[in-house]
C-alpha cells in the first residue's frame, strides 16, 4: 500500500513540472467571433513564422476580455466596442488603440419573417417591426460587443427596454453559438456578426433578413494591455504582435480569410462588397 | 435524431482512425490535467477520509457535514474563485497559473478533493468498527491504523479513484474559466465539446463527447485490472 502512495506522488510530481521548456508567447484576450470563424486559426500560424512568437487566445465576450486585461491577465486585445476601447484607455489600463479590421452585423431571423423585415434598409425600423409584432427576438445579453450594439440599436429605434418585455424579448447571456442555437430553436430574431454566422452551421430555419446598414458596421480595434500593470506585461513581444496586425503583412494575411470563397473581415485599406 | 447519431458515430470513428494530431493533443491534455488533479486529491484526500474515521475528535460531525455539502460544489464557482487566486492581480498572481494546464490541475483538485475524503471515510468507517479495538489493542499509531484501514479497502479505494477522476475529466465550468481553452494549449474534450456546440457543428461536439466516453470506460477499464493483478 506504501509503494502505491509512493507511486501516486511521484507521478504527482511529475505533472506538476513545467510541461515544456519556456516558450515564446504573448496571451491575447478576444472576441468569440474572431475565434470561432477560424480567423486565428489563418492568421495566427502566419504571424509566428514571421515572428516566432505563439499567440494563445483567449476566446470571451467583449466585455469579460476588457475584464481580463484590466486585471493585467493578457498582455493585447483585439475586440469590438469602439466606445468601451476608448473608456479602456483612457481609464489606463491599455494603450495604442488600432483600427484593424471591419466587417458588419446582420439580422438574422426565421424565413417566415413574422415581423415583415425582409427588404429593409434600415435597421431601427426592423427592430421596431420586431417590437411591434412582438415577434421573439433572442438577445446575447451577455456585455459582449454585439450585445453592447445591439442594445445602441434598440435605443435608437425607441424601444426602450421596458417596452422589451420577457414574453417575447429573449435575454440569454450566452455566446454568440449559443445564442444562435437558441434562435434556431425558437425561430427568433437575433443580431449577429457576420463572421460567426458564416462559420455557424446549425442554422436551420434562420436565414440573413436584414443587412447593409450603415449603422451595422462592426470595427475591432487592437489594443496593447498598459506595461505599468506588471513586469509580467510581455510588452515588446505584444507590441510586434500589434505593429504586425496593422503592418502591410498583417493586413494581407486577415484580407485572405476565406470561408466558402466570402471574405469575412476587411482591413481599412481593401473595400467591403457592396 | 437518430441519423445525427449515426453521423456522431461515423465521425468518432473517422476522428479516431486518422489519428487526427489536434484531437490526441486535446484527449492527452484532458487525461493529463484530470488524471493527475485525481491522483492528488486521492493523495491528499484518502488519508484525510481515512484519518476522519480514526480519530474522534469536538467538531468531527461538523467537518463530515461541511465536507458531504462540498460534493454538489459547482464547477463554475470553483473556476471563479480559483481564478481571482491565480489572476495576476490575485493573491496567487506571481506563480503565472492562469490560462495553463497547471491552472486546471489546481482548480479539479479542489473540485474532487471533497469527494475522495467523504467517500474514503464511509468506506473505512465500517473496517474501522470491525476492526479498530484489535488495532489499539496492538498499540498502533493514527498513521498505522490509517495505513492498515486503507490497505484493507484497496478494492473500494479503486471506486473512490474512478468517481473523482469522473467528476474531473466530465467537467467544463472550472477548466473553462481558469485555462481559457485556448487552442494547442489549454482546450480540452469538454471545452471543445463546449466551443463545437456554440459553432453549431453539433454531429463533431457528438463525435467528440462519444469519444470522451470511450475514454472514460477505457479508464475505468485499466484502474480494475490494475486492481486484479496486484490482489491475483
Amino acid at each position: 500500500m506504501l509503494n502505491t502512495w509512493r507511486i501516486v506522488l511521484a507521478l504527482l510530481m511529475l505533472s506538476l513540472l513545467p510541461a515544456k521548456a519556456q516558450e515564446r508567447f504573448i496571451t491575447l484576450a478576444s472576441t468569440t467571433s474572431t475565434e470561432q470563424s477560424g480567423l486565428f486559426g489563418h492568421i495566427l500560424p502566419l504571424f509566428r513564422k514571421a515572428s516566432g512568437i505563439e499567440v494563445r487566445v483567449v476566446a470571451v465576450g467583449t466585455g469579460q476580455a476588457f475584464a481580463i486585461g484590466m486585471k493585467g491577465d493578457s498582455d493585447a486585445l483585439l475586440v469590438h466596442d469602439r466606445s468601451g476601447e476608448e473608456r479602456f484607455i483612457t481609464d489606463g489600463h491599455g494603450i495604442d488603440r488600432r483600427d484593424v479590421m471591419f466587417n458588419d452585423f446582420v439580422l438574422i431571423g426565421p424565413r417566415l419573417d413574422p415581423a415583415g423585415i425582409l427588404g429593409l434598409t434600415e435597421a431601427d425600423e426592423a427592430l421596431r417591426r420586431i417590437a411591434a409584432t412582438r415577434s421573439a427576438f433572442a438577445s446575447r445579453g451577455d456585455d459582449s460587443g454585439t450585445h453592447r450594439m445591439e442594445l445602441r440599436l434598440w435605443s435608437k429605434a425607441g424601444v426602450d427596454s421596458g417596452a422589451r418585455t420577457s414574453s417575447w424579448y429573449r435575454e440569454l447571456g450566452a455566446g454568440m453559438g449559443a445564442t444562435l442555437n437558441t434562435a434556431s430553436g425558437l425561430d427568433a430574431y437575433t443580431l449577429a456578426d457576420r463572421a460567426t454566422w458564416a462559420s455557424f452551421k446549425n442554422r436551420g430555419p434562420l436565414t440573413i433578413l436584414m443587412e447593409g446598414d450603415a449603422a451595422l458596421f462592426n470595427p475591432y480595434g487592437s489594443i496593447l494591455v498598459s506595461p505599468a500593470k506588471g513586469r509580467h506585461i510581455k510588452a515588446a513581444d505584444a507590441r510586434a504582435w500589434h505593429e504586425w496586425l496593422t503592418s502591410p503583412d498583417g493586413q494581407a494575411a486577415i484580407s485572405s480569410f476565406r470561408i466558402d470563397g466570402q471574405q469575412l473581415f476587411f482591413t481599412p485599406a481593401t473595400k467591403p462588397r457592396s | 435524431m437518430a441519423y445525427d447519431l449515426w453521423s456522431a458515430l461515423a465521425l468518432a470513428f473517422a476522428l479516431i482512425t486518422s489519428a487526427d494530431a489536434e484531437l490526441l493533443d486535446i484527449v492527452g491534455l484532458s487525461l493529463t490535467v484530470s488524471g493527475s488533479a485525481s491522483l492528488a486529491a486521492f493523495a491528499i484526500g484518502g488519508p484525510i477520509g481515512a484519518w476522519l474515521a480514526v480519530k474522534a475528535f469536538r467538531g468531527r460531525q461538523g467537518v463530515l457535514v461541511v465536507v458531504n455539502a462540498l460534493l454538489g460544489l459547482p464547477p463554475v464557482v470553483v473556476g471563479l474563485v480559483v481564478y481571482l487566486l491565480i489572476s495576476r492581480s490575485g493573491p496567487l498572481g506571481g506563480l503565472g497559473l492562469l490560462f495553463t494546464p497547471s491552472g486546471m490541475v489546481l482548480a479539479q483538485i479542489i473540485l474532487t478533493l471533497p469527494i475522495v475524503i467523504a467517500l474514503t471515510h464511509r468506506l473505512v468507517m465500517p473496517l474501522w468498527r470491525e476492526h479498530g479495538d484489535d488495532l489499539t489493542m496492538d498499540g498502533a499509531s493514527t498513521i498505522r491504523c490509517i495505513r492498515t484501514l486503507l490497505d484493507m479497502a484497496r478494492v473500494g479505494l479503486v471506486t473512490v479513484y474512478l468517481a473523482a477522476f469522473g467528476r474531473a475529466i466530465a467537467e467544463v465550468g472550472a477548466i473553462m474559466m481558469v485555462g481559457g481553452n485556448i487552442r494547442g494549449h489549454t482546450r480540452t474534450m469538454t471545452t471543445a465539446i463546449a466551443l463545437e456546440t456554440s459553432k453549431g457543428d453539433l454531429p463533431l461536439a457528438l463525435a467528440l463527447g462519444l469519444i470522451l466516453i470511450g475514454l472514460s470506460v477505457l479508464v475505468s477499464a485499466m484502474a480494475f485490472s490494475l486492481d486484479r493483478e496486484k490482489r491475483g
